[in-house]
């Protein structure tokens, strides 16, 4: 389907949920919002209207749900209004989160790929270890965060390295799941067909494995990135870091400063979805060279 | 191997007292397109008779499968008129007076064997244990008793089509279709199936229709054979076949047989020649 | 004739230096350990052992290395002897592994390796504690805080992801089947969620904790989040999956929409949900722990986590991870026995048979 074509059937209800959402939004900020405000912000000030109470309550200091434009409003002053190094400037924490989790993803992936492709070329490495890689899909390996971060910081290792690790850890099963997936794939005949070339396995491997390889790799890709992103947001709580998105979160719930940890989610959702799209747009470009101009 | 008698219709009609079981009349299958819009089936006329075994030979593209399609409500007529049994084709489905037999067999994997032929008398509404005894019924008609606890899978390909055919069988439509069924078999089973099938119908009589690109498959079990040719899909020739209705495979080296099958090809020959 | 070498020939030959190594420097000491070289001596014999594939040699190369590896733990520990032991357990696994035995026996045999190698080198090294407890340590302290970490269990898996997960799994599998007949709202729903897999959808904790309160419903409420989006997706992806021919064949025999879906869009889709549902569970899981983290009163695992790591008390932070990830496993098992009884006849699970 074309992109246009692609728009056309999906601009439409797309926008519509959207907008529906939004106006919901209100319509539940109004309603969570509106007994708080009452006794904190209207009864104090003597009688009130309807329309005051609307307005105060979609505009609440500290309300139960921030109403969107408030959020809006909030991201928009502390990018704008705080210089790029000040803690207050959410730029600044969206790219300590950033960073660590983009490290962590590449050594993930760097990691992932040559262990699968060791498993793949290694009986007893693949007897031995697929199974335990498998499994730990099930086991909730953000739970060991805290351990990582107690183990290296006692080595002295703090700041993004940490981090990095443990989106790492979360980065490299999907990888190597899908590398060896995608380095089994190609068919038994095309295997054959290189074996009558007697071609060498690094041959077979650059020539046939890798290729074939690659449309597994790239949704395990988007699935680790945003794992990767999770797990560095979850490995800012413990230490009470200073910085990144998920200590704002943190330090946002310490202070009961709803709008505070809204905006911090928003931009987290904003960077899943920037990061994301940028290993889509690296799929289109790899994609692209491969099937020519 | 199969049931000899089966308690349905037992005259054997002849062509002036059978009633038209199908008729098409000036039907017309247009499908728009980018540049130019396809004209699949261009002003067919056809009157099939009660009790006829008739084919739709020709080559890939003249319409054959589309035309099938049309009388069973599977695809929309652009023009002129096509009546099943004096209705409308959406309301001869609507009322199970046909079966329809696919390319593939199309069974549900997760249904066993049996339960997979009770499915069309399920969505009737048939109660269950006449459901269980009709099923049963038909996998013995088809020769593949039991087999009813099986999965699809582990039935061959043949073995499968025969399900599809008893299922098809199920609810005993008066009119039974079929898209090329045994395309994708192997030749020893396909000539299995054909007797099989022209025993099923010279001792049942029901009206077939039947898709094929095989001529002596076409040959071997017709009573009439349409032709027909592509761009723009149409009938080239309506060759009655003089065989006697009781055959068996040895038929087919019979020289009567071999002259209608000579008949068939000129027709086809003629057919792609004329565009 | 050719002879093939026997695998793992480098490994054996430097496992015969080191042996030898290991019995000299043994020998110049002032004190002869005994028990030290006789247990050299027999890895020395188990590495003979191994220089041939005969099967009655592979056994009792087997017999002699599990009891050196015991002999060893009671011994004070040698550098060198347990190199050679390690040598040798690689042996043994790469020899296990060409042997005609299920995946999960090499697996398991490599998993007793390292948690051996793990325990002695850890109380070899006197590892503290806070970096890496030994296993027996952390066995220690599993039973000693047994009753906690049950009650941990209970809150974390029976409540907030057993409930949380049923909730959203089956509200994802609900408003699927509700919209099946909508397609404007498939088409506007379906990006929305997909979209949302990219996002860290854990971080609604700390607001969840505002509206729910800090016991387990606001957890619960996280985990009906986000195990809401996969079923969803799935089950819509599911719908939509079963074959023209098929659908066609439900035409042709009149069946109503109702009909339709019953018996045979849902049963096709089945894989998918199971899919999704499976994958919801390890998700449903590990959001309950990590959304502990955010906040929760004094039981559940994440909390137990949590805390115990502040305190530095390792082996009990070790033992409620074994306890999760014995969890995790358990409940994924399970599903996976449930997926091959509903889906056995999808390809995958018969295996690919025509």
């Amino acid at each position: 389907m074309t992109i246009n074509r692609r728009l056309q059937l999906y601009a439409l209800p797309v926008g519509s949920v959207l907008l529906a959402a939004l106006i919901l939004w209100y319509l539940l900020a109004f309603a969570l919002n509106a007994s708080g405000v009452i006794d904190r912000v209207l009864t104090p000030r003597g009688p009130w209207s309807s329309s005051d109470l609307l307005y105060a309550s979609l505009n609440a200091s500290r309300p139960l749900l921030p109403a969107p434009h408030q959020i809006i409003i909030d991201i928009w002053n502390s990018i704008s209004q705080w210089p790029l190094t000040s803690p207050r400037n959410l730029l600044l924490h969206t790219w300590v989160t950033a960073s660590a989790a983009l490290t962590g993803f590449g050594m993930g992936v760097v990691l992932g790929v040559l262990l699968a492709v060791c498993i793949v070329h290694s009986h007893t490495l693949d007897k031995a270890l697929m199974p335990w890689i498998v499994a730990s899909q099930t086991i909730p390996v953000l739970a060991i965060a805290p351990i990582v971060l107690i183990i290296l910081g006692s080595f002295g290792i703090t700041g993004m390295l940490p981090k990095a690790t443990i989106a790492m850890y979360l980065c490299f099963f999907p990888v190597t799941i899908a590398t060896v997936q995608g380095l089994r794939s190609p068919q038994k005949m095309e295997m054959e067909l290189v074996h009558t070339y007697a071609a060498r396995r690094v041959d077979i491997f650059w020539m046939v494995r890798l290729p074939s390889s690659l449309p597994y790799l790239f949704p395990a890709f988007r699935v680790a990135i945003a794992s990767g992103l999770v797990g560095t947001m979850v490995a800012e709580l413990p230490t009470g870091a200073q910085a990144g998105l998920g200590a704002r979160l943190l330090t946002g719930s310490y202070y009961g400063n709803t709008i505070q940890i809204w905006s911090a989610l928003v931009m987290a959702s904003l960077l899943g979805l920037a990061l994301t799209g940028l290993v889509t747009f690296t799929e289109r470009l790899v994609i692209r060279q491969r099937k020519g101009a | 191997m199969y049931a000899p008698e089966s308690a349905v219709v037992s005259l054997k009609p002849t062509a002036a007292t059978a009633r038209p079981a199908i008729k098409v009349n000036q039907a017309n299958v247009i499908y728009p397109a980018a540049d130019q819009p396809v004209h699949a089936l261009k002003d067919i006329n056809l009157t099939i008779r009660q009790g006829e075994f008739v084919s739709f030979i020709g080559p890939s593209g003249c319409g054959k499968t589309t035309l099938l399609r049309a009388i069973a409500d599977l695809e929309p007529i652009s023009s002129g008129e096509v009546m099943v049994n004096d209705m409308s084709p959406s309301e001869a489905r609507q009322a199970g007076a046909y079966g329809y037999v696919f390319q593939a067999p199309v069974l549900l994997p997760w249904r066993t064997v049996l339960t997979n032929v009770m499915l069309p008398l399920q969505i009737q509404g048939v109660p269950p244990e006449r459901c269980d005894e009709i099923a049963r019924e038909q996998l013995a008609r088809v020769g593949l008793k039991g087999f009813e606890k099986k999965f699809p899978w582990q039935l061959s390909g043949g073995m499968q089509q025969r399900v599809s055919i008893a299922r098809a069988l199920g609810f005993e439509p008066k009119i039974l279709m079929m898209d090329e069924p045994f395309g994708a078999l192997d030749e020893l089973t396909r000539d299995n199936l054909n007797q099989q099938l022209q025993q099923l119908w010279f001792n049942e009589q029901r009206t077939m229709v039947f898709v094929t690109h095989s001529i002596s498959e076409a040959v071997y079990l017709s009573t009439k054979i349409v032709v027909m040719s592509p761009r723009p899909g149409r009938i080239v020739k309506v060759i009655d076949s003089p065989l006697p209705a009781n055959r068996t495979l040895d038929i087919r080296d019979t020289p009567a047989f071999l002259q209608l099958a000579s008949e068939v090809r000129e027709a086809l020959v003629e057919g792609h020649h004329d565009h | 004739m050719q002879t093939k070498a026997i695998p793992g020939t480098l490994l054996l030959v430097s496992a015969f230096v080191l042996a030898a190594l290991a019995l000299i420097e043994l020998s110049i000491g002032e004190q002869i350990s005994w028990p030290q070289t006789a247990n050299t001596l027999l890895l020395l014999l188990c590495a003979w052992l191994a220089c041939s594939m005969a099967r009655w040699r592979a056994a009792l190369f087997a017999v002699g290395l599990a009891v050196s590896a015991v002999w060893l733990i009671l011994l004070p520990y040698h550098a060198l002897s347990t190199s050679v032991l390690a040598l040798l357990a690689m042996v043994s696994v790469q020899r296990l592994a060409r042997a005609p035995v299920p995946a999960g026996a090499v697996a398991g045999l490599l998993g007793l390796w390292l948690l051996w190698f793990w325990q002695i080198l850890v109380t070899g090294y006197a590892v503290p504690q806070v970096i890496l407890p030994a296993p027996l340590d952390i066995l220690t302290a599993l039973v000693d805080s047994v009753s906690m970490l049950a009650g941990d269990l209970v809150q974390t898996v029976l409540k907030s992801v057993l409930i949380g997960y049923l909730l959203g799994c089956g509200l994802g599998v609900g408003v699927a089947l509700l919209i099946d007949r909508l397609p404007f709202l498939q088409r506007g729903l379906l990006p929305v969620a997909s979209l949302t897999s990219t996002v860290p959808l854990v971080g609604v904790a700390p607001i969840a904790v505002m509206w729910f309160g800090f016991d387990w419903p606001s957890k619960a409420a996280v985990v009906v989040l986000v195990t809401f989006f996969p079923a969803l997706v799935s089950t819509l992806a599911g719908l939509k999956a079963s074959g023209r021919l098929e659908q066609e064949l439900m035409y042709c025999y009149a069946a109503t929409p109702r009909q339709n879906l019953l018996m045979l869009r849902l049963p096709a889709a089945m894989p998918f949900i199971f899919s999704a549902l499976k994958v919801n569970a390890t998700l449903a899981l590990i959001t309950a722990i990590v959304a502990e983290y955010f906040g929760s009163p004094t039981a559940g695992l994440g909390f137990r986590i949590s805390t115990e790591s502040a305190r530095m008390h390792m082996p009990v932070v070790w033992s409620a991870i074994v306890v999760s990830s014995l969890a995790g496993s358990l409940i994924y098992a399970l599903l996976v026995r449930l997926d091959r009884r509903v889906n056995f006849w999808h390809p995958s699970l018969r295996g690919g048979a025509a």
